[in-house]
């Protein structure tokens, strides 16, 4: 298999779940003001912006913290900036299909502010924002599932970097546009429930509140399914 | 020896499964690691749980350890030091020395591998190797390397250059380089002494040797006699503390033989707890790894008020054992800890005593702080994750792409 391949999960209206290890690789570059973080925005790799605004959501895995992103937690920590942290913490990612778009934001926030602040504030000294990114190996697991039941048991069962994996990975970083699940049950004869986990906003929940939220749905559409045989 | 297998019962089937599918990938590569020491120090502790656990997945991993004189080691701890941020001088004379004597290792070494993994600066020279073997090498940083000596880091610098990657163990140790740069954090192993399960009649016996009252809160802080570590700033929150609460504070470490500077600290460390009876100095030899273990074990509150660190390991420590660990924000401590809510960071020593005081009075909030602590320790600092880390980067030597399908 070649990258190309990359999450061609679908076999035969098999749902086949991947999962996928991250490493964080070390870009050397760091900003110590606004000013130099909308210039290093603007150039480190799109793979770089992903990382540091997708980091959260695996690291902590059960709360939502204060601060979805990396931009945001130093904003606010290292600079003192209040505002323009919560700015750029409510930027609301789950509109970009594409990383590139959401580059552009953010950048477009920073200079907003650079425009209206006549002088810039440095961080102190070892709290420098340090730029990281990241390149994800892909392994299959075992779990495969031919119809809703047994696509709720997987997705009980999965890793929650499985999950991750289908939900936000192959959405933004592998660019399909969509989430996995959503793209497979559209091709089984479920477009409303795919929609509804199209909609389904997945930044604003923690990974287990996303496991949650796909067999709450996923049930309900059985329990109308048997309803209405 | 243990094996891989038994961390199944720690970090899941998949964890392990996929380190078996990762290493499946890296079958017929050979893993040469050259490091400077076979025992003591954290690189040789690491490596000595660490090898036999990939051998465990199939790989076949080496080790060797290269040779030196008394001025190669005195020069190479002047490197070490200056790395970190202290100012030291070497002489021409002495970087000379340190090339003949990588040379000369490298002409008697035997255990050329498809990957070499050099760790820390003393070997980096056997890189000059690679045009005969035409293999990959990577660099392995262990140390703080957050404000290098300009004359050592350009020295360094034209051998980590000819690496095809260089690892870090913190962000903030990233430097602008020509070669890719990966993350590794260190790693706890829970299975070991220091780290592993232990009979509540263990953890009792090891506070009744040291006359520690098992039914008084005890407040920890295990780290060198170490200004950086702050032990008398942690005394004074103990005693800001003890207005209050009644309570015991030990503070246990090594590190004082030998080191002139780490006596002074220790005397002081001493007079600061004059006569009270309820702070425990405990010197403790280095292979105490299960005594350090109860304490922790046995701990109310444990502290880690360092003011400068490199990672901090102590923190995954306290964390592991589900314990609520106030700690410096410095270093890598942040990685391993979210304030109030995997733990507490703390700037000063007031702050510290607030929140000492604050946990010995909410125990409940103390108890989910430990248990959020311990939940993020499983995800992020275990030795599995550090195998995991390092199968990756050997991967990554052979395919550069940001996706990559296994």
């Amino acid at each position: 298999m070649n990258s190309q391949d990359i999450g061609n999960n679908i076999e035969m209206n098999f749902f086949k779940f991947y999962t996928r290890i991250t490493q964080v690789k070390l870009l050397g570059r760091v900003s110590r003001n606004v000013k130099e973080l909308s210039e290093a925005l603007a150039n480190v790799p799109s793979a770089s912006i992903y990382h540091h605004t997708h980091r959260y959501l695996e690291q902590h895995r059960y709360f939502s913290p204060e601060h979805p992103n990396d931009f945001s937690y130093w904003i606010n920590n290292s600079l003192g900036l209040k505002k323009l942290g919560e700015l750029v913490a409510s930027l609301d990612i789950f509109q970009f299909r594409d990383i590139e778009d959401l580059r552009r934001e953010l950048i477009k926030i920073l200079k907003d502010y650079l425009v209206k602040t006549p002088s810039l504030r440095n961080c102190i000294p070892g709290e420098e924002f340090n730029f990281l990114s990241s390149r994800i190996f892909i392994i299959p697991t075992n779990f495969t599932a031919k119809n809703l039941e047994e696509f709720k048991d997987c997705i009980g069962k999965a890793s929650i970097h499985s999950i991750y994996f289908h939900m936000f990975e192959a959405r933004v970083r592998l660019k399909k546009g969509d989430n996995d699940f959503s793209y497979w049950l559209r091709t089984t004869g479920y477009p409303g429930l795919a929609d509804r986990l199209s909609r389904f906003d997945p930044y604003t929940y923690t990974l287990e509140g996303i496991r949650r939220k796909i067999i709450e749905a996923v049930t309900q559409q059985m329990q109308s399914d048997a309803a209405h045989k | 020896m243990l094996h891989i297998n038994e961390y199944r019962s720690i970090v899941g089937n998949q964890v392990i499964d996929e380190l078996y599918i990762l290493a499946e990938k890296l079958k017929g590569f050979s893993i040469t690691n050259v490091n400077s020491t076979a025992m003591g120090g954290g690189v040789a502790e690491i490596l000595n749980r660490m090898i036999p656990l990939m051998r465990n997945l199939g790989l076949s991993v080496f080790w060797e350890v290269i040779k030196g004189d008394d001025v190669f080691f005195d020069i190479t701890k002047k490197i070490h030091n200056g790395l970190h941020g202290v100012e030291v001088s070497i002489t021409r004379q002495e970087f000379k020395h340190f090339l003949e004597i990588n040379q000369k290792n490298s002409e008697d070494f035997k255990n050329w591998a498809d990957i070499m993994y050099i760790h820390d600066p003393q070997p980096i020279g056997l890189v000059k190797k690679r045009k005969q073997f035409k293999n990959k090498w990577i660099w392995r940083c262990h140390i703080d390397f957050s404000k290098p000596q300009r004359d050592i880091w350009l020295f360094l610098k034209k051998f980590i250059e000819k690496y095809d990657a260089s690892v870090f163990s913190a962000p903030a140790f990233s430097r602008r380089l020509s070669i890719p740069q990966v993350l590794v954090a260190p790693s706890i192993d829970p299975l070991s002494d220091k780290n592993k399960e232990l009979e509540q009649g263990f953890i009792d016996s090891v506070l009744s040797r040291f006359g520690i009252d098992k039914d008084k809160p005890i407040i920890t802080q295990v780290s060198r006699f170490d200004y950086l570590k702050d032990p008398v700033g942690v005394i004074k929150a103990y005693r800001l503390v003890k207005k209050y609460t009644d309570c015991q504070l030990v503070l246990a470490g090594g590190g004082a033989k030998d080191d002139p500077e780490g006596q002074k600290v220790l005397k002081e460390v001493m007079d600061e707890a004059e006569a009270d009876k309820d702070i425990f100095v405990l010197l403790l030899p280095s292979d105490s790894n299960l005594e350090i273990n109860a304490l922790q074990r046995a701990s109310s509150v444990i502290l880690q008020k360092s003011l400068k660190e490199g990672f901090g390991l102590t923190v995954c420590e306290g964390l592991w054992k589900e314990k609520p660990v106030i700690a410096g924000a410095v270093g890598g401590i942040p990685l391993q800890i979210a304030h109030k809510y995997s733990g507490i960071l703390t700037y000063t020593v007031e702050g510290t005593a607030y929140w000492i005081k604050h946990l010995l009075h909410e125990p409940e909030y103390a108890k989910i702080l430990g248990q959020h602590g311990k939940q993020h320790v499983k995800n992020n600092f275990l030795i599995t994750r550090h195998i995991q880390d390092y199968l990756l980067l050997f991967l990554s030597l052979f395919n550069r792409d940001d996706e990559v399908n296994l």
